[in-house]
C-alpha cells in the first residue's frame, strides 16, 4: 500500500513527472532556441513560470461556469498522470497493467483534449469559443491515426496490455523495424494531441490571441501548462515504450538513462517539427489527416498483418 | 451555423498598432469585414501648422516608425520644389542611399511579420537577425536605427566617406546571400507555400480599381513605381527594373518583396559607385515663399504623398499626408471575401500595414440620430464637469486649493 502510494505521488509518480516535464519543457525550448538562432531560457525558466502563475491571482469571468471553470485544469492533469502509471517505463512492467491498458491509456490521454475545450467552451470568450471549436475538431482529425498506429504493434504482439507489448518487443526487438512507419504516423498525431507548430491551430496567437486558454489565469492557467508539460512526457513515453522497447531488460539504473533519453528524442523531434513548419489551417490540417496520416496507418496495419502471419505465427 | 461576430482588435496579438476589425463569422468562413481607424491619430498634420519647416521635417519623419525617410523626404522634396531650391547631387544620392537602406530594412521586417502571422517563428527569427545588418549600417551612417534625421531642407545633413562606402557594399553582399537563401525558404516550403498562395486573392482589375499602391498593387501584375513612372532623387539615373508578379496573392506580395531587395542591392552597388563629390547641402531660406507642391514618394509600403501649401511664413500652411496603408486598407475586405479565420493575420500582414501612418480625424456628423452631436471645447469641458458632479465627484474644492497652493 505505502509502496503504491510512493510510486503514484513521487517515484516513477506525479513529483517525478512534474519535475521531468518541466526540464523536458526546458529542453524543448532551448533545443527550439538553439535551432531559432537565439540563447534560450536558463534551466529554471519553466519553473520560475509556474511559481509566478501559482502566486497570481484566478480571475473566472462573470459569464463562465465557474465549477467547470475551475474543474477542466485538474481533470486534465489528473487524466495525464494517470495514464502514465500504465506505461512502461525502463523495466518491462509498468506500474500497473491489465488487459487491455493501452485502450486505456489512448482514452485517457483523449480527457485533456476535451477539458481543453470544455474549459474553452464554458470561459464563453469569443476566442476561447472559437479555440476549443478547433480543439476539437483536431481531435477528430489526429485521434484516428494515432490509435492505429498503436493498434498495429499491439497486434503483431498479440496483445492489448502494453506491458505485454514491451515482454514482446524486448524478447524479439528486430520485429520494430516493421514498426517505422507507425512511429512515424504517431508522432505526427502526437503534434496534433500536444497542439504545437504546425498543428497548434487551436491557440493560434496571431488568429484567436490565446485560444482556449483566453481566458484562464494565475493557478488554473499554471495546472493547464504543468498538465500539457506532463502530456509530453506522457505521451513522449508511449512512443518509447511501444517503439523503442530496447534497454528494458538492463541494470534499473542504465534502464532509467535510456528512457530518458528516448524521452527526450521525442522532445528533441518535436522542436524539430516546430522549427521547421509553419502553421497549418484547420482545414489544411484535417485534410492531410485524412489523406495521408490515416492510409498511412493502414498500411502499418497492413504491414504488421501480414509479418504476424509470415514471421511471428 | 450561427453567427459570431469577433473583434479583431483595438488590441489583439495580430496587430502591431492599435486597429479595430470586426469580423463576422460564420464557423471559421468570413462573411464579413469591417475596418475602423481612429485608434492611433495623432494630430501630425495640423500640429506641423504650428511649427516652422526645420521643425516639421522631424515631425514628419516621426509619422512612421519604419518609413521614417520616406516620410520626411517627401516632406522636404514638396518644400524644396515651392522654394525653387536646386539640391547637389551628392546630397540626393545620399537620400536615396538611404531610402533604399530603409527600404531592405522593412522588407526584412516584413518578411519576419509575415512568418511570425502564419505561426513559423523560424523565419522570424532568422530574417530579424539578418535585419540587423542593415540597421547597423544605417547607425553608423545617420547615427541612428530608425528616426535617421539625415533630411534637411536643401539637402541632407550627414556626409559619407569612402570607409562607409566600403562597408556598406560589404553588407550587401552579406544581405543578398541571406536573401537568396529566404527566397529559397519562401519557394520551396511546403507548409509555407500551403499558407501563402491562393490567399487574400486581389485580382489586377481590382488592383487598378481600388486603388492599392506599392508590392500589394505589383504582386497583382499592376507595374506602378513612382521610382519609374515619376523619378524624383537620382532615380533616374539607376538601373532597376519594377519587381511585378502576376500570382496575384499573398504568396505574389512576397516574391515582390523579396525581388524588390535584390534590387535594393543593385540599386546601392550603383550609388556606391557612382556617388559624385561635392556639396551635400544648399543653403535654405527660413521663410519659404508662397505657394503649393504635392510630393511623390515610393515608400517601402506604397506610394506615399505629401502636399504641402507655404504662405510666405516660417511655418506652411497646411501639409496633408496620404501614407501607402490608406491607399491599400481597402483591399483587405475584398482580398479577405470567403476566406477562412486563419488567414486573417497573415491577409492583413500582406499590404504591410502602418496604421499610425494612415490614421484620420473622424467627424461625426449629426444625421438626425439622438446621441450624435457636435461640442465645442468650452461646451465640452463644462459637460464632463457636470458628469462628474453627478456622479458624485467634485473637483472644484481640489483645483481651489491648488490655486491656492500656487499662489
Amino acid at each position: 500500500m505505502a509502496g503504491s502510494l510512493f510510486s503514484i505521488l513521487i517515484f516513477p509518480g506525479f513529483v517525478f513527472l512534474l519535475v521531468f516535464g518541466l526540464a523536458a519543457e526546458f529542453f524543448d525550448r532551448r533545443i527550439y532556441a538553439r535551432l531559432q538562432n537565439r540563447q534560450g531560457p536558463p534551466w529554471f525558466q519553466p519553473v520560475a513560470d509556474l511559481i509566478k502563475l501559482m502566486a497570481k491571482e484566478d480571475i473566472i469571468p462573470c459569464e463562465a461556469n465557474p465549477r467547470i471553470f475551475k474543474a477542466m485544469p485538474i481533470l486534465a492533469m489528473t487524466a495525464t498522470v494517470t495514464a502514465f502509471f500504465y506505461i512502461p517505463l525502463w523495466g518491462e512492467k509498468a506500474i500497473f497493467s491489465f488487459t487491455g491498458d493501452s485502450i486505456v491509456v489512448l482514452y485517457l490521454l483523449t480527457i485533456p483534449t476535451l477539458t481543453f475545450f470544455l474549459g474553452g467552451w464554458y470561459s464563453t470568450s469569443l476566442y476561447s469559443r472559437i479555440g476549443a471549436m478547433r480543439a476539437i475538431t483536431q481531435l477528430f482529425a489526429y485521434e484516428v491515426p494515432l490509435f492505429m498506429s498503436i493498434l498495429g504493434p499491439a497486434l503483431m504482439a498479440n496483445t492489448w496490455s502494453l506491458s505485454e507489448m514491451a515482454v514482446f518487443y524486448s524478447k524479439h526487438p528486430f520485429y520494430c523495424v516493421f514498426n517505422m512507419l507507425g512511429f512515424a504516423i504517431g508522432l505526427v498525431a502526437l503534434l496534433g494531441k500536444l497542439e504545437k507548430v504546425p498543428f497548434d491551430i487551436p491557440e493560434a496567437e496571431t488568429e484567436i490571441v490565446g485560444g482556449t486558454f483566453t481566458e484562464y489565469s494565475g493557478r488554473l492557467l499554471g495546472f493547464f501548462r504543468a498538465a500539457i508539460d506532463i502530456e509530453v512526457i506522457v505521451g513522449a513515453s508511449l512512443m518509447a515504450a511501444v517503439f523503442m522497447p530496447f534497454g528494458l531488460n538492463v541494470w534499473p539504473a542504465l534502464g532509467f538513462f535510456f528512457y530518458i533519453a528516448k524521452v527526450l528524442l521525442v522532445v528533441a523531434a518535436l522542436a524539430l517539427f516546430r522549427t521547421v513548419f509553419a502553421r497549418l489551417r484547420i482545414d489544411q490540417m484535417i485534410n492531410f489527416c485524412w489523406k495521408y496520416l490515416a492510409p498511412a496507418a493502414f498500411v502499418q496495419l497492413l504491414i504488421n498483418l501480414i509479418v504476424k502471419g509470415l514471421i511471428v505465427r | 451555423m450561427r453567427k459570431v461576430i469577433i473583434p479583431i482588435g483595438p488590441q489583439h496579438p495580430a496587430l502591431k498598432e492599435p486597429e479595430s476589425f470586426q469580423v463576422v463569422l460564420s464557423g471559421e468562413r468570413i462573411m464579413e469585414f469591417s475596418a475602423r481607424l481612429g485608434y492611433n491619430h495623432r494630430g501630425i498634420e495640423k500640429a506641423c501648422e504650428e511649427r516652422t519647416y526645420i521643425q516639421d521635417i522631424y515631425l514628419t519623419e516621426r509619422i512612421c516608425g519604419i518609413c521614417s525617410h520616406s516620410h520626411s523626404s517627401a516632406f522636404v522634396q514638396a518644400v524644396e520644389d515651392i522654394a525653387g531650391l536646386e539640391v547637389p547631387k551628392r546630397g540626393l544620392y545620399i537620400r536615396t542611399l538611404i531610402g533604399e537602406l530603409e527600404r531592405i530594412h522593412s522588407h526584412l521586417l516584413w518578411l519576419g511579420v509575415a512568418g511570425h502571422e502564419i505561426g513559423f517563428d523560424t523565419l522570424l527569427m532568422y530574417s530579424w537577425r539578418d535585419r540587423e545588418v542593415v540597421m547597423d549600417i544605417l547607425a553608423m551612417l545617420t547615427g541612428n536605427r530608425v528616426n535617421y534625421g539625415v533630411n534637411t531642407i536643401g539637402g541632407v545633413r550627414r556626409d559619407i566617406d569612402a570607409d562607409q562606402l566600403k562597408q556598406i557594399a560589404k553588407a550587401v553582399d552579406t544581405l543578398e546571400d541571406r536573401t537568396k537563401y529566404y527566397i529559397d525558404i519562401a519557394t520551396k516550403e511546403t507548409t509555407v507555400i500551403e499558407r501563402l498562395s491562393g490567399v487574400g486573392v486581389l485580382s489586377h482589375d481590382d488592383a487598378i480599381r481600388l486603388g492599392a499602391v506599392g508590392p500589394t498593387a505589383r504582386a497583382s501584375n499592376v507595374k506602378r513605381d513612382v521610382r519609374k513612372d515619376d523619378p524624383y532623387a537620382v532615380y533616374a539615373e539607376l538601373d532597376f527594373k519594377v519587381v511585378t508578379d502576376s500570382h496575384n496573392d499573398v504568396y505574389g506580395r512576397t516574391i515582390v518583396r523579396m525581388g524588390e531587395l535584390l534590387e535594393a542591392y543593385k540599386i546601392i552597388r550603383q550609388i556606391v559607385k557612382k556617388i559624385p563629390d561635392g556639396p551635400i547641402a544648399v543653403k535654405a531660406p527660413r521663410k519659404i515663399p508662397a505657394g503649393e507642391a504635392v510630393s511623390r514618394y515610393e515608400a517601402p509600403r506604397g506610394e506615399d504623398v505629401h502636399y504641402v501649401k507655404a504662405n510666405g511664413t516660417e511655418k506652411p500652411e497646411r501639409v496633408k499626408v496620404r501614407a501607402p496603408t490608406l491607399a491599400n486598407i481597402q483591399t483587405v475586405a475584398k482580398m479577405l471575401e470567403d476566406r477562412q479565420l486563419a488567414d486573417l493575420p497573415i491577409v492583413i500582414a500582406a499590404i504591410d500595414p502602418c496604421f499610425s501612418c494612415t490614421d484620420r480625424m473622424i467627424s461625426v456628423r449629426n444625421d438626425g440620430q439622438k446621441r450624435a452631436n457636435m461640442m465645442k471645447w468650452e461646451d465640452l469641458h463644462t459637460y464632463s464637469i457636470e458628469w462628474y458632479r453627478r456622479k458624485g465627484i467634485d473637483f472644484s474644492k481640489v483645483n481651489e486649493k491648488f490655486k491656492k497652493a500656487v499662489k
